[in-house]
């Protein structure tokens, strides 16, 4: 076997040394009951070229994004990565090293880590990141239990226009440990009155932006009547890239911010893996989960950056911790910062301002269709499209005519009324004017 | 002769590496590399876009304004940036990275390839899924073979790594006790076990009792058996546990926490162990995490990310989390609402993440099982608990094994530090020596049931060559340390990147961040 470099022969000596009769002598705690007899019932071993002729047959039956017009979003979008991006993240320096935990032979990793959680705090304006959690979902649930931890209340408000799934994984998460979740009514169009709904017992109010449907929200006079309340405002970006066009959430007054990263050097990957980015004021530092990584000096006097404020977390503080994280998304972290780091500040802004661009010209030209009205006001790039008939139906006929044309709001908000016609539609800087021009064409022709 | 030539002979004394201070900073291979926000000029760009040319925005009037302070860099700048950090690091592939607890196995290079097809990184979790039906599959086959190998019904899949998966287990056992209508708010957890155990009861709102171990290095079942109650949820055990050895007595605990009407939770970092030669299902383990990237080797990506699915008993499997796959005419199906779930006879406790899990570490993992096939994967656990108890044995003379004696460990090998007493070198003092040695340190100070814990885990990747290599090393610095040199371990690590670093000093005064320099600074 390839991966296995004992010979028997090595084997033989080491179970010599031990003073084992066999391996099996080994395995002698194990209650002899319990023991395997033989073989688990799958394949035996099997060289690459059979591994990888299996699971290329199951790569082959999925449709890539990048193999037609893709207008795909809600949470996931489809972005360039610069080809250097994917070369340094194979760096077996990066790839096969473990969480930082001897500072001395890991200041690569801990550098990068200050890089991230620096160009995290500056796009979404905040004062201070941590090092990463798995994604925006489940950074939000966090971001909600450390509310409750600043403010000893337990009731949690979430705007209904919080991507569907979010809101699950909090009410799920923070749901079991006690707090109470309220969840608005979507408002596709946005703009739900938000304020009402944060009382003296509230912890947090939890608000998308741009939200679910693509609306984008001036938040700062919200966030005055959420602190009047003396409740924390959660703001949550699931298009990191809206934050080179449009003003950041530190600066409308947010207390946490959760990011999804994915759209910054990981790709689609079905769902996984992602980075969460989490940030918020230098006051709460210590109410935050996840890993820090700070800046020190060596024994000589030299700068050098750890992994720190771990009296926090879960190995240190067991049941006490601020967490259960321990792993978090240390290579997605290193690709989303190269990526930035490519993009820097010109790019960045660039960037975004391509992705609203490819936005606004495709809801202008779908919506200029006749039946097809615009939902969404002010977005970045996504926006929602209210349909003549099904936004089911419509999705599939636009993927039979091989154009992936967005996320019916129904299959989110399942049993919803009045959505049923709603088509939440994204376009990047990956689509051409011919994908674009192939919408428009399909949309027309299955609504004619 | 040629007597301008370049010298090839050595002559004379060399002066050694304190007396040279290099104008750079650099030390020949070793680069000091400043942060990006310390290199980076307003007008460098490392993407070429083209520009933007609309003349109308949709913005709302919220369009940022000003600088956000992001550097600008060059592609080749950036490179080396990144390549000459990545040079600070030690990781497996460039040597033994014996870290207890962690499984720090190879990572082949298939696994990278085949994740990186486009049917599998470039497919949205939202695509219409009759255009996903391979990567439906994908995960439906790694659910079974994890199924096979733990002998267990159903599988919960979307939990993101180790920890996510314990919350998945913890709730799924209190949407079981809820269900029968019962309130059960109390979680045992022995002492030797990772943080995040106890971090997870508490949580979900469990309160968290500890149980001590035995002389043995294993769970006290007495002690347990007098802390059951009716209040009593479950037990979460680590099996084999942190100390490195089998919990012999596990069907034991498990009949008595099922006697107390309570779940047996098993924290399955260690599965590597076992492998093909138990399965949890037989050994009366309600729920269990794996590991994707212990196990079954997905690279450990400086921290992560990981992915780690729950197996469940059949009392747990109804309460398994959304999404679920199922088949039906059309071929296969996400299940991602509760109602859906109901129609399905299944009662799910709610939703763990927004996507459908870690679909980048399910084809890495798959690819390593079918690499391994059953014959393999049992060779796994075979080596690993081969290897260390070849280490066990080649040192426990000069160093110390607290359970050395009782008996054959499992994939790691734990010692204390009483072979270091009254010679004025700690385990941490060790652990930096190990750095100038080439190795990456053992775990250290971990479990917290022995004193100045080391915990050595080879993983079957290593040759017996490797091993030969690290214990010689080992038994020198523990003559070393008896003999009463102490200055190779007191100020090591002196090879490294970096000296010893000031982790007081960065817990004190918090920098988290780089800000721009003052202007009287930038000025000086």
């Amino acid at each position: 076997m390839r991966y296995l470099p004992l010979t028997d022969a090595d084997r033989g000596a080491m179970l010599a040394k031990i003073g084992a009769r066999s391996i099996e002598d080994l395995f002698r705690d194990v209650p002899e009951a319990a023991r395997l007899k033989g073989p688990l019932d799958l394949p035996r071993h099997q060289g690459e070229i059979e591994v990888e002729r299996a699971l290329g047959r199951l790569a082959a039956m999925n449709v890539p994004a990048s193999a037609g017009p893709f207008f795909v979003g809600c949470g996931a979008y489809k972005h360039h990565v610069p080809a250097s991006v994917d070369h340094l993240i194979q760096r077996s320096e990066f790839l096969t090293s473990y969480t930082p935990y001897q500072p001395e032979i890991a200041q690569g990793t801990l550098q990068y880590l200050f890089e991230f959680q620096t160009q995290v705090a500056l796009i979404t304006g905040m004062e201070v990141a941590n090092a990463s959690m798995y994604d925006g979902s489940t950074g939000t649930a966090e971001a909600v239990l450390m509310a409750e931890r600043v403010t000893r209340r337990k009731k949690a408000v979430l705007c209904g226009n919080l991507h569907p799934h979010y809101a699950d994984v909090v009410a799920t998460v923070a749901g079991v440990s006690g707090m109470t979740i309220e969840i608005g009514d979507p408002v596709p169009g946005g703009g739900a009155n938000l304020a009402d709904a944060v009382d003296a017992e509230t912890a947090c109010l939890v608000v998308q932006n741009p939200d679910f449907f693509g609306n984008l929200r001036d938040l700062r006079a919200l966030a005055a009547r959420v602190h009047e309340k003396g409740a924390l405002l959660i703001v949550v970006v699931t298009e990191i890239v809206s934050l080179g066009a449009v003003m950041s959430p530190g600066a409308m007054g947010a207390d946490i911010v959760v990011g999804e990263g994915q759209s910054l050097g990981v790709g689609l990957q079905f769902g996984g893996p992602y980075v969460g980015l989490f940030a918020t004021r230098q006051k709460l530092v210590r109410q935050m989960p996840g890993r820090l990584c700070g800046e020190t000096v060596d024994a000589n006097g030299k700068r050098g950056y750890v992994l720190t404020l771990s009296t926090r977390e879960q190995h240190i503080r067991r049941e006490k911790a601020t967490s259960n994280i321990c792993t978090n998304s240390g290579l997605m972290c290193l690709a989303f910062t190269i990526h930035l780091a490519l993009l820097g500040e010109e790019g960045f802004k660039r960037l975004a301002r391509l992705n609203h661009e490819a936005a606004v010209r495709l809801a202008e030209e779908l919506s200029a269709i006749p039946g097809v009205e615009l939902v969404t006001p002010h977005f970045f790039n996504e926006f929602t499209l209210r349909l003549p008939r099904s936004a089911q139906a419509v999705a599939d006929a636009l993927a039979d005519k091989g154009v992936l044309g967005g996320v019916r709001a129904s299959r989110l908000l399942p049993g919803r009324k009045g959505i049923e016609t709603l088509l939440i539609v994204a376009a990047t800087e990956t689509n051409t004017d011919d994908d674009r021009a192939a919408y428009v064409r399909a949309l027309k022709e299955i609504l004619a | 002769m040629n007597e301008q030539g370049r010298p090839t002979r050595l002559e004379g004394a060399m002066p050694t590496p304190s007396e040279v201070r290099t104008f750079s900073g650099h030390r020949g291979l070793d680069h000091d590399e400043p942060l990006l926000f310390e290199s980076g000029r307003p007008g460098h760009c490392g993407v070429d876009l083209p520009a933007p040319s609309l003349s109308h925005d949709r913005l709302g009037g919220l369009a940022r304004e000003g600088a956000i302070g992001l550097p600008g860099l060059s592609e080749p700048e950036i490179v080396r940036h990144f390549v000459r950090l990545s040079q600070k690091n030690y990781a497996i592939d460039t040597g033994l990275f014996p870290l207890g607890s962690c499984t720090m196995k190879h990572n082949p290079r298939l696994n990278e390839k085949l994740a990186r097809l486009a049917g599998f990184a470039d497919i949205h979790p939202l695509q219409p899924q009759k255009t996903i039906q391979g990567a439906l599959a994908l995960i439906e086959e790694l659910a079974r073979w994890l199924m096979v190998m733990t002998g267990m019904p159903a599988v919960a899949m979307s939990p993101k790594a180790g920890a996510h998966g314990e919350l998945c287990g913890l709730m799924a056992i209190k949407a079981a006790i809820a269900a029968r209508g019962e309130k059960r708010t109390r979680i045992l957890v022995p002492e030797s076990a990772h943080g995040t155990n106890p971090a997870t009861a508490a949580a979900i709102g469990f309160s968290v009792d500890a149980i001590p171990a035995t002389p043995r290095g294993r769970v006290d079942v007495a002690a347990l058996k007098a802390k059951l109650g009716p209040d009593v949820a479950g037990v979460m055990v680590t099996n084999p546990n942190t100390c490195g050895l089998f919990e012999d007595e596990i069907l034991a605990i498990a009949d008595a926490i099922h006697g107390a009407g309570g779940y047996f939770y098993c924290d399955g970092a260690n599965f590597n162990a076992i492998v093909g030669r138990v399965r949890p299902g037989d050994l009366g383990i309600d729920a269990m995490h794996i590991n994707l990237h212990k196990t079954f080797s997905t690279p450990h990506g400086g921290g992560g990310p990981g992915a780690g699915p729950v197996v469940l008993s059949e009392a747990l499997a109804p309460f398994a989390p959304l999404p679920h796959i199922v088949h039906d005419a059309n071929g296969l199906r996400l299940v991602e609402h509760e109602a859906d779930a109901r129609e399905e006879g299944l009662n799910p406790f709610g939703r763990m993440v927004a996507f459908h899990g870690q679909m980048g570490m399910f084809v890495r993992a798959l690819a390593y099982m079918m690499s391994h096939g059953a014959d393999g994967l049992r060779q796994v656990a075979d080596d690993a608990v081969l290897n260390a108890n070849y280490i066990l044995s080649s040192l426990k003379d000069v160093m110390s094994a607290p359970f050395g004696d009782t008996g054959p460990c499992m994939h790691e090998a734990l010692f204390d530090d009483t072979y270091l007493k009254d010679t004025g070198v700690s385990t941490l003092d060790v652990a930096k020596a190990l750095i100038d040695e080439g190795y990456h340190p053992m775990t250290v100070y971990f479990p917290l049931v022995v004193h100045g814990a080391m915990l050595i885990e080879p993983t079957e990747t290593e040759s017996k060559e490797s091993l030969d290599r690290f214990i010689a090393v080992m038994r020198g610095l523990a003559g070393e340390a008896k003999a009463g040199r102490t200055a190779r371990f007191t100020g090591a690590p002196y090879f490294a990147p970096r000296a010893r670093l000031d982790e007081t000093r960065a817990a004190r005064q918090p920098v988290l961040r780089w800000t721009p320099p003052k202007p009287a600074e930038a000025a000086e």
